[in-house]
């Protein structure tokens, strides 16, 4: 069935260009036709780099003519989520403030993507800044949920989720705040990974908040997803936050994950995740306990698990991140860089200042940088921001003592599949309510994966598989033996998109 | 807390935000219940502390590159707009 390079996975085409059956060349211009033919009707990418990706695979396949041993996924291209910087390639975050930015220099994670001989395609949307959970707040394009073009492509990663599932990039990078990865891929489905916070460089990563963002691999397949990741992860000293220790090895975990035997493997179900209004829909949870039903064919033993504090998650979540996001967002000053609005030689540097942030944010970012600026105001600082990073150590202190009891936990990914434009726009809390089960992954640190586990009236559905800090190879382990159980792969068989 | 937070927003978008902003805060003060005397606070989920590093010299990025990206640039400098007020 693999007529088409588009088809392919990623770990099957970088073993066709070392072997000599394709060149990066080939493969890079398929992708590069592809979303010349489709992007039209998705409106996945922001900025296309067909010159830059096309040089990068030309000097990979005279590499690989010149002997030269290159890395596990030399000559496969990946598209990049525009929040993450690109030396001398137009980063915007998905907002006019940034409009016609020329980064100076790379990401740390680009660093690595050049290094390891992977093309860059170009830069997909986002809901600005990151901050959404649908792409609708970007300030440039919609993006469509290949499953059904009406329907939202899930948020902040709608683009790097919506280009890997209509075969547009076989891999793509995006980045988790509090579900930015996972969600989007629940929602499309393909597989999101959010590593341990720590493992993976944010050095070059436009800051939102600090202390949860997290970059990590797109993919259609879990394999595809760890050989990306082994790419992009390990100590930088260039983040003061980066772990210095071994990369946990995923791709053999995802290896030994598709033999389908999880005997031994305990999955914690937290009870509280079943409680209160944010509960998964019918559709979803039915998706999702087939799932579970088939983790334990597979041999893994269900434990029941309790976070009391689970439920003060969300609110936890919604001070950390816009109190942090406030503090970065700072520097939009309309000085060093992007937007200057209303400089007319006679106002002053605040007014212009205020005039240019009013002029280049959009309406989520705002509201969030209004929220974290109450939150961190003299007079409320204890009451909000200092009591949720109180309450964010009781939530990973609930978090880690259920690995005492498990290897890993599993719920579904999101409460809900992808909604339709507009459904949730005029009321941000109903919007939050779609990042209740990957929030608390990001307050502890550790990592989750989201895998496409079924569909709900013809939409994907995922199941979430978290782990212990550094635990990343256990939910790569989960949610390969998951995959094996499908044949065609769930991620293989979205809707065909004809373009136009 | 629009003008702390340095955004000149409209009337409208004030009052949409008010409300939306009123919904997000009630869901706050739930926080409250919680009971966190005693309780460290987490800064970030991976306890690192004082991360050094020897103090050498590491080539920085050139002051033309540094600049390309500012809306007003002249003479190897960023240009703001004034930052005194106008003598009455």
């Amino acid at each position: 069935m693999d007529d088409r390079i588009i088809d392919r996975t990623a770990a099957g085409l970088a073993a066709d260009i070392r072997e000599g059956r394709a060149t990066s060349r080939s493969v890079t211009e398929a992708f590069l036709d592809r979303i010349d033919a489709v992007d039209g009707e998705v409106g996945a990418f922001l900025h296309v780099d067909r010159d830059g990706a096309l040089a990068t695979a030309s000097e990979v396949d005279a590499a690989l003519a010149a002997g030269e041993e290159l890395g596990p996924l030399a000559g496969v291209p990946v598209a990049v989520k525009d929040i993450v910087v690109t030396g001398g390639m137009p980063t915007t975050a998905a907002s006019k403030i940034l409009e016609g930015w020329i980064p100076p220099y790379d990401a740390t994670v680009v660093e690595r993507l050049q290094a390891a001989g992977t093309p860059i395609l170009g830069k997909t949307n986002l809901d600005e800044f990151a901050m959404g959970s649908s792409t609708e707040y970007s300030a440039y394009r919609r993006t469509a949920n290949p499953w059904d073009t009406a329907r939202i492509p899930g948020g902040s990663g709608g683009g790097s989720a919506a280009a890997v599932a209509a075969k547009m990039a076989p891999l793509a990078i995006g980045t988790d705040t509090g579900g930015s990865i996972r969600q989007p891929g629940a929602v499309t489905g393909t597989l999101g990974a959010k590593p341990t916070y720590g493992s993976n460089s944010r050095y070059g990563l436009i800051a939102f908040s600090s202390s949860l963002d997290t970059p990590g691999p797109v993919a259609r397949n879990a394999l595809d997803a760890a050989l990306l990741h082994e790419v992009i992860s390990g100590h930088d000293p260039r983040d003061s936050t980066s772990i210095d220790a071994p990369v946990p090895p995923v791709a053999e975990a995802a290896r030994s994950g598709a033999s389908g035997d999880l005997s031994g493997l305990r999955l914690g179900v937290v009870e509280q995740f079943a409680e209160g209004a944010g509960a998964a829909e019918p559709g979803v949870l039915d998706a999702y306990l087939a799932g579970v039903d088939q983790l334990v064919k597979l041999g893994a033993e269900i434990v029941e698990v309790s976070c009391p504090s689970f439920s003060y998650a969300l609110p936890t979540y919604y001070l950390i991140a816009p109190s942090e996001a406030s503090s970065n967002l700072a520097r939009y000053d309309g000085v060093r860089y992007g937007l200057r609005s209303g400089d007319d030689g006679r106002r002053s540097l605040e007014e212009v200042m205020g005039l240019t942030r009013e002029a280049g944010f959009g309406p989520e970012v705002k509201r969030r940088i209004i929220l974290g600026t109450y939150a961190l105001s003299a007079g409320y600082v204890d009451q909000f921001y200092g009591r949720a990073q109180k309450v964010r150590t009781l939530i990973k202190r609930d978090f880690e003592a259920t690995f005492e009891q498990c290897d890993a936990l599993i719920s579904p990914t999101t409460p809900f599949t992808a909604f339709k434009y507009g459904e949730r726009t005029g009321d941000p809390y109903q919007m939050y309510l779609a990042d209740l089960f990957t929030i608390p992954t990001n307050l502890y640190g550790g990592p989750g994966i989201s895998v496409p586990v079924g569909l709900s009236d013809g939409m994907p559905v995922g199941l979430q598989v978290m782990g212990p800090v550094m635990g990343d190879d256990i939910t790569y382990r989960v949610a390969s033996a998951l995959e094996s159980t499908q044949d065609p792969l769930l991620a293989d068989t979205a809707p065909e998109i004809e373009g136009k | 807390m629009a003008r702390l937070a340095r955004l000149e927003v409209t009337d409208d978008e004030l009052d949409a935000f008010a409300g939306q902003l009123d919904v997000i805060l009630e869901s706050m003060q739930t926080l409250g219940e919680v009971d966190t005397d005693g309780v460290e606070p987490t800064s970030h989920a991976v306890p690192l502390v004082n991360v050094f590093r020897e103090d050498q010299p590491q080539p920085s990025l050139p002051r033309d590159a540094a600049l390309a990206g500012g809306p007003d640039t002249a003479e190897g400098r960023f240009r703001v707009p004034r930052i005194l007020d106008d003598e009455e």
